[in-house]
């Protein structure tokens, strides 16, 4: 078994128009034995900045503290929020660093991006390669799966409404074909005027 | 008294000697997958066929083996294994055809496939198989198998390289799980063929072992169908 | 305390994850460019050449990323193997040379990128997995070089690096010709890169095109779209309401909060 698969996890961004939306599994668990169904992997950075973080957990959360304690410093300094493409950046640096004894995590980066908000979406693989597309990206223990769906269901320029029920549909097919996450989902969708969170519906098994 | 027990003899462990490994299995990749409707079954595979590294070895290997007219089998897997064990079947079939004066129905071959697979149980054909086609009823209808027999009867099902991309999605758009409100009736064989389409071009765009182009076979009460269907070439 | 901007790498998790693997959990992949780069040298310039194609495992990661990196405005590089390493790598030693350049008041040359990325490999002994060609005009005229993974280099007039080089370089062997005009070189390099993309599977999608000449250079991003997806059936609609909720919150932008003071009386 990979070290990225020992507790298990799903993560999905998407744009939509003038928005965008992440969503995650809520399993955590130690390799096949189930330790709590409600453990969302996305994390707020700021308003217009999440970032869902897959793969090993004690990995993600130190990760996590790391990117709150750089943010904070940046705010201090700066007297601003950090941009989404800032934090892909810091990000990635701070994963290269671990180059040659890395974290085991796969970031996913989303926001609205400068003045107009322009949608933002980024990610990386577990030494800091970024992956950047302007529609989804995927990361987790299926990402096959959430490819195929991601693949045929995604279109452009959604709407907030359409774009949650499109991250949703394909977050919980994807989690039915995968035996180390799913106990429901939830979801962030991004606007510049407000940030919405659902929990989603699914199989307890 | 004592009693004390002699040592066990120990054998000498003795071993072959070493030369260069000889590898029976290969995986030549692909993806197939099959959706039953009502009155027909819709059954798609690619035509690439690669050496299981970065390598090519053809575009045009066709996937799926019309069985009857009633019936069609597709496999992914290894490609030597898969043209070995449709001979197989086709032979045995016409010897049905010959000893009972009518085609094997569909769910016998289901079942012949299953004991054909079990019989080389150790040393197994490297064959990942969907049998589809229609049913005495006239239904559509579709098995899945693992390697050594193991079969389900299905709505729909999906094997190869890209069956992890395809097989949720098949979930969603056939079964329709997670869905509060469903959209659209009986699901025609123009939109399966449409849907089926889509579905092994997402698989070619993710996957690099799908691609190159498709066959889509549609089987209905009128015989089989075939049609040809590019995918893209890297 | 955390140490900021200490620069260079940090092998603290190192012998955590040596006992992880230990216990027989798997060390995952990277992400990898299994890829097609080509260089070409022709009359007054070089053309470099890319295909569009991460990979993790036989999964397409990313179908457009980007593999030819700038350097300098007269050099540019292609990267092959480890994405994050062929990044980084090309990001460290393009800004290493732009400090140089200040330092010294003079256009940065071919081979002082060359010696400083096959230093910085050769330090890494390998583990810093790029493999680059590097290709770049200066006082000298127009150069192209690879760059192994251990450091070792060469200069020639055509060279192809990733697992699709050999689909490349069987088109350079037949067609490649001294003195080449700038239409020809690109030709050429959009040809053994299209010869890559179909026959290797590690490499696909786009061509991308780098020209570097005096007159400077022309970055033609996507220069050949040859794998638009060919289909698509009707969209897939999903009514609003058709996913089952649970709960849904509204958290108010910490930007629109309003902090009071409140006197207790």
């Amino acid at each position: 078994m990979s070290i990225m698969a020992y507790n298990g996890g799903a993560c999905i961004v998407m744009t939509g128009k003038n928005c965008v939306a992440i969503a995650s599994d809520l399993r955590f668990g130690i390799q096949q034995q189930t330790i709590s169904n409600n453990f969302p992997k996305v994390y707020r950075i700021n308003d217009k900045c999440f970032v869902g973080i897959s793969g090993l957990v004690t990995d993600a959360q130190t990760l996590y503290q790391k990117i709150v304690f750089r943010h904070n410093l940046y705010k201090l300094r700066e007297e601003r929020d950090m941009s989404p493409s800032v934090v892909t950046n810091l990000i990635a640096n701070m994963l290269y660093e671990k180059r040659f004894g890395p974290y085991f995590t796969e970031p996913l980066i989303c926001g609205l991006e400068g003045p107009d908000n322009k949608p933002f979406i980024s990610g990386m693989d577990l030494i800091g390669a970024m992956v950047a597309t302007n529609d989804f990206l995927v990361v987790g223990t299926m990402t096959p799966a959430m490819y195929g769906v991601c693949e045929t269901l995604y279109k452009p320029n959604m709407e907030k409404d359409e774009l949650f029920e499109t991250i949703s549909q394909c977050m919980l097919s994807s989690l039915e074909r995968d035996a180390l996450s799913g106990w429901g989902a939830v979801v962030h969708i991004i606007t510049p005027e407000e940030v919405v969170t659902k929990k989603l519906l699914g199989r307890q098994d | 008294m004592d009693l004390k027990l002699s040592p066990f003899p120990t054998l000498e462990k003795q071993m072959p000697i070493e030369h260069g490994r000889f590898e029976a299995y290969v995986d030549n990749g692909g993806t197939v997958l099959a959706v039953g409707g009502p009155d027909y079954c819709v059954i798609a595979g690619d035509t690439r066929m690669s050496d299981g590294g970065y390598g090519i070895q053809t575009r045009k290997y066709t996937k799926i083996f019309q069985l009857t007219d009633k019936c069609v089998l597709a496999t992914s897997g290894m490609q030597a294994d898969t043209l070995a064990l449709q001979k197989r079947l086709k032979t045995m079939l016409s010897h049905y055809q010959k000893e009972h004066g009518k085609p094997m129905s569909t769910p016998a071959i289901a079942q012949f496939l299953s004991n054909t697979l079990y019989y080389k149980r150790f040393f197994p054909y490297y064959t990942f198989n969907i049998v589809a086609g229609i049913d005495e009823k006239g239904e559509g209808c579709a098995w899945t198998y693992d390697a050594v027999g193991s079969h389900e009867r299905v709505k729909y099902a999906s094997q190869g390289s890209g069956n992890q991309l395809v097989i949720p999605l098949l979930d969603n758009q056939v079964a329709k799980f997670n869905q509060q409100i469903i959209a659209g009736g009986n699901v025609t064989s123009q939109q399966a063929v449409s849907f089926v389409k889509d579905a092994i071009t997402s698989a070619g765009e993710r996957d690099i072992y799908t691609g190159d182009y498709a066959d889509i076979v549609v089987v209905d009460k009128d015989g089989v169908h075939w049609e040809k269907f590019e995918l893209k070439l890297d | 305390m955390e140490e900021l901007n200490r620069g260079g790498f940090t092998f603290d998790l190192c012998s955590r994850n040596t006992l992880l693997e230990k216990t027989g959990l798997k060390m995952p992949g990277f992400l990898k460019t299994g890829t097609t780069i080509v260089g070409v040298v022709y009359k007054d310039g070089v053309v470099l050449g890319a295909d569009t194609r991460a990979t993790e495992g036989p999964i397409v990661a990313d179908k457009n990323c980007e593999k030819i990196h700038y350097i300098a405005d007269n050099i540019y590089c292609c990267g092959a193997g480890t994405a994050a390493d062929t990044e980084m790598t090309t990001a460290l030693i393009s800004s290493k040379l732009k400090l140089h350049k200040l330092s010294t008041g003079k256009e940065p040359r071919v081979v002082t990128a060359l010696t400083m990325l096959k230093q910085m490999l050769f330090k890494y002994q390998g583990h810093v997995s790029a493999a680059l060609i590097l290709g770049g005009i200066d006082i000298n005229g127009p150069s192209l070089h690879t760059i192994y993974p251990h450091g070792s280099t060469d200069q020639l007039p055509y060279v192809t690096m990733g697992s699709g080089s050999l689909a490349a370089m069987a088109v350079f062997e037949a067609k490649y010709k001294t003195d080449m005009t700038r239409d020809e070189a690109i030709q050429l390099v959009a040809e053994a890169i299209s010869s890559g993309v179909f026959n290797d599977l590690g490499s696909g999608s786009n061509v991308d095109v780098t020209v570097i000449a005096k007159e400077g250079v022309t970055v033609l991003r996507n220069y050949l779209t040859p794998n638009e997806r060919k289909f698509r059936g009707p969209e897939y609609i999903f009514p609003i309401g058709t996913t089952p909720v649970l709960s849904k919150l509204v958290a108010p932008l910490s930007s629109k909060v309003i902090i009071e003071d409140v006197v207790m009386s």
